[in-house]
């Protein structure tokens, strides 16, 4: 059952709560209670009371007076003032990155490698740090920060950088040249992973950046420009800007940009790829999904439990790929129910700094009232909702894990992006049915195909229209596999060889 | 297309061993498993991190659910004796410790077993049926069971006869399952309990122990175990859940309630946490207890008594401080 753990404090483990153990077994709870294992707040290192930009190798005041407050939002308790930045602040930031790129790009792939090489490696030594700040910014549990953003972030560099000397060879011709200076604009979901997404191809390739992290979850970014000092990054190769969209929209239609790269909402991306229309600046887009995770008859059934609970409770669902349209063949929809509903209740939800949490904290009270605005829409269209019985935290953005079941295709929960831990049940008769359904979506980013017959899956594969399909897992990511949609997903691909092209003059 | 489990359990669980067709049909239409995925749930139920009160309730849980167990060439009388003395009491200097679930041991070490454990609560548990290879005629596999419990066996640790698994004489193995558990009958109509081993390292693939899981459950074993500690691969995490899963679902498909054991292998407190998370996280309360769940291992009892001193002294003692057997 979830339990919620409110306390964050680092109670030091006693002899006397040991021996009181035997008595919280028959106290009426369940026999097995895990006792709070928090990881140490102080672990994220020192935060700042208040942030400027990185600018030049420099951190630097805002020229503007506006500031923006990020908050812990398992608690609401603000973290840091950060600076929203000013056109003037972008200006300065591409002109650092515009000074920067003629040295930064003349240097040999395997001198820019042992950059990248190192800044990987100074992520795996201060993995912690990085994971715990991460945790108390975004609100993802450490479990998650721990076991997957921090080694992902860490292999992207390191992948990378194994590039930068091998360019040639990368299928682009000879001697590739980079695009220039690149404008990155990343999301709040998984902040230093597409830190990474962005930032370690460009510099392999031999571009410099100017990166606006999102808003709400700027700690991690601008704990990484400490990194990029501690690796000794020449000047103005790593530019880091802070604020909200208007900056982000400063940045992205700034004149002096060559490339521009976005992870974020379609909408957004839609305003972007508008602005830069006529222009000669690159762009990429990673954008929305509305996966289908698609389950036959004939699956390894406890496997594709665990997939689903994976493909949309994993990070809150706060994943762009998430696996938020369930497709289960009509023949196994009680069955597949009934257990994903016992696995459900076994979820636990609260402190994202406690190292048995799998649930955490909504990332702001802006997503959170859109989750809301969309969940009260499903029942009102008369989906049946369901969640496991489980206490959230008073303060805070908390959301329960929740599954809609009886959703037609019609509905705006099958249709809309909800980017939370809600998840929309659709039934399915036939393959053909299946990949009929699964492809009637503006989005087209991702895909599970979860059944014991091969033939079927190289089949659905080949049909279905989605920029990666899943066999019998979900949301599984390595650097050296390509990432990026179909429609409205966006544009471009992030991650593998393919990943180069967007940072290639080609 | 397979038939849906649980459903096609309940409607096809009587005929289901009335042919060599029909049992083969109903072990090969249960669903799949997909090994990645089974490893990698297993996998992340042993990152959970269990402290303080909850780690001293699951040492003392694992303590009484373990099957104490010594079964070499070279047991003898005085070896087995000491070995009950430290099941009925692990820790001389703490009382409170509890004691374990059972000991095991071979057929002819059970009256010596059953002596020494006299008016405790411990168990006897006998490995039988040619145990561990199984390679006998059926005429002498029940000779051994039916002598361990005439001397006193509580609990009867069977192997399955794996050559005939692997081969798929499935009903061969059904028959021999139920064999043994007539022979497990006392004379005053009681039974001891039936284990049923099925040595996971040689069935292989988590597809064979599934089946294996259900044949036996079909047949009517009170509890399933993974391995006899003889062969190279013994009890794993992913071959445990395996087992949880098809108990889990044989009591929802029948309302019969069985067991679970893994051996060998579970050497340290760290180890036996992850199983008992898993059994938490997938069976939950009702299987917490010895009566559901035990541990086949032998030096993990020392490890969890020096764990548990130091919850209670705040020191690690070390392993002179704990009793060699």
């Amino acid at each position: 059952m979830a339990t919620p753990k409110t306390s964050t404090k680092t109670g030091k483990k006693t002899a006397a709560a040991a021996v009181e153990a035997p008595r919280a077994a028959t106290s009426g709870r369940k026999l097995f209670e895990y006792a709070p294992a928090p990881e140490s707040r102080a672990a994220a290192g020192e935060i700042a009371g208040s942030y400027g930009h990185y600018i030049n190798g420099e951190f630097v005041e805002s020229t503007g007076k506006e500031t923006l407050t990020t908050v812990d939002p398992s608690t609401e308790q603000a973290l840091a003032e950060i600076a929203q930045g000013t056109a003037k602040d972008v200006d300065r930031a591409v002109a650092a990155a515009r000074e920067a790129f003629t040295s930064w790009s003349a240097l040999p792939g395997a001198e820019r490698g042992k950059y990248l090489f190192r800044i990987a490696r100074i992520i795996q030594e201060r993995s912690r740090e990085l994971a715990v700040l991460e945790s108390i910014d975004n609100g993802k549990p450490i479990r998650e920060t721990r076991d997957f953003d921090l080694p992902m972030v860490a292999a992207h560099f390191f992948y990378y950088a194994g590039w930068a000397d091998k360019l040639e060879f990368a299928g682009y011709g000879p001697n590739p040249r980079p695009v220039g200076v690149a404008a990155q604009v990343i999301p709040w979901n998984f902040p230093l992973m597409m830190l990474a997404w962005k930032i370690a191809p460009a510099l392999a390739t031999g571009n410099t950046v100017v990166l606006k992290p999102a808003e709400t979850t700027p700690l991690t970014a601008l704990r990484f420009a400490e990194i990029c000092r501690q690796a000794g990054l020449p000047r103005g190769v790593v530019n880091i800007v802070t604020g909200d969209g208007r900056t982000g929209a400063a940045l992205t239609g700034h004149p002096g940009v060559d490339k521009v790269a976005f992870t974020g909402s379609t909408d957004v991306g839609r305003a972007i790829a508008r602005t830069l229309a006529g222009s000669r600046t690159k762009l990429s887009l990673e954008l929305g999904g509305k996966a289908a995770n698609i389950v036959f008859d004939d699956a390894p059934i406890d496997q594709a439990v665990e997939g689903i609970v994976n493909g949309i409770f994993f990070n809150q669902g706060h994943v762009c790929c998430a696996g938020s349209r369930l497709l289960v063949q009509e023949s196994v929809h009680d069955e597949v129910m009934d257990a994903l509903r016992r696995r459900m209740a076994t979820l636990r939800i609260g402190d994202p700094l406690d190292k048995n949490t799998d649930v955490g904290a909504i990332n702001s009270a802006a997503q959170l009232a859109r989750i809301r605005e969309l969940t009260d829409a499903g029942e009102a269209e008369g989906a049946e909702r369901w969640s496991p019985a489980c206490e959230l935290p008073t303060t805070g953005y908390w959301f329960a894990p929740t599954v809609f079941t009886g959703v037609s295709a019609t509905h705006r929960i099958a249709r809309e992006e909800i980017f939370g831990p809600v998840l929309s049940v659709l039934t399915f008769r036939t393959p053909e049915e299946a990949v009929a359904k699964a492809n009637n979506t503006p989005y087209g980013l991702s895909a599970g195909v979860w059944t014991e017959k091969g033939s079927r899956i190289l089949w659905m594969a080949s049909r279905l229209k989605a920029g990666v399909v899943w066999s019998n897992t979900f949301n599984k990511f390595d650097p050296t596999s390509p990432f990026g949609g179909y429609k409205e997903s966006g544009y471009g691909r992030e991650g593998g060889r393919h990943g180069l092209e967007a940072y290639l003059n080609v | 297309m397979p038939p849906n489990p649980p459903a096609a359990a309940v409607a096809g669980l009587a005929e289901a061993a009335s042919s060599e067709a029909t049992l083969r049909r109903f072990l090969h239409g249960l669903p799949g498993i997909d090994a990645v995925g089974l490893e990698s749930r297993a996998a992340s139920l042993g990152t959970r991190s269990i402290k303080t009160s909850a780690k001293a309730y699951a040492i003392d849980l694992a303590i009484s659910m373990i099957d104490l167990t010594t079964l070499e060439g070279a047991d003898t009388p005085g070896k087995v004796r000491s070995l009950c003395a430290k099941a009925m009491r692990p820790d001389p200097s703490d009382s409170s410790a509890p004691s374990t679930a059972a000991i095991c041991v071979y057929p002819d070490m059970v009256a010596t077993a059953r002596t020494a454990l006299n008016g405790s609560r411990v168990q006897v548990a006998a490995v039988a049926t040619a145990f561990p290879s199984g390679r006998a005629g059926l005429p002498v596999k029940l000779a051994d069971t039916a002598e361990a419990v005439a001397a006193g066996a509580d609990e009867i640790d069977m192997v399955i006869d794996r050559g005939a698994f692997l081969s798929g004489r499935y009903l061969e193995v059904f028959e021999m399952i139920q064999a043994v558990k007539a022979a497990c009958r006392r004379p005053d109509g009681s039974s001891a309990h039936l284990k049923v081993i099925f040595e996971t390292g040689e069935l292989q693939t988590y597809d064979n122990v599934r089946r294996a899981s259900w044949l036996a459950m079909l047949a009517g074993a009170d509890f399933i175990k993974t391995s006899t500690g003889k062969v190279a691969v013994n009890a794993t995490p992913p071959v445990t859940l395996v087992l949880l899963e098809a108990v889990r679902d044989f009591r929802e498909a029948t309302g019969v309630q069985v067991g679970v054991k893994p051996a060998g292998g579970i050497r340290t407190t760290k180890d036996a946490m992850k199983y008992l998370v898993m059994v938490n996280e997938t069976l939950g309360d009702d299987w917490l207890s010895p009566d559901w769940f035990r541990f086949g291992a032998s030096s993990l009892l020392n490890d969890l008594l020096m764990q548990r001193q130091k919850l209670t002294t705040g020191r690690y003692s070390g392993p002179d401080y704990v009793t060699v057997d």
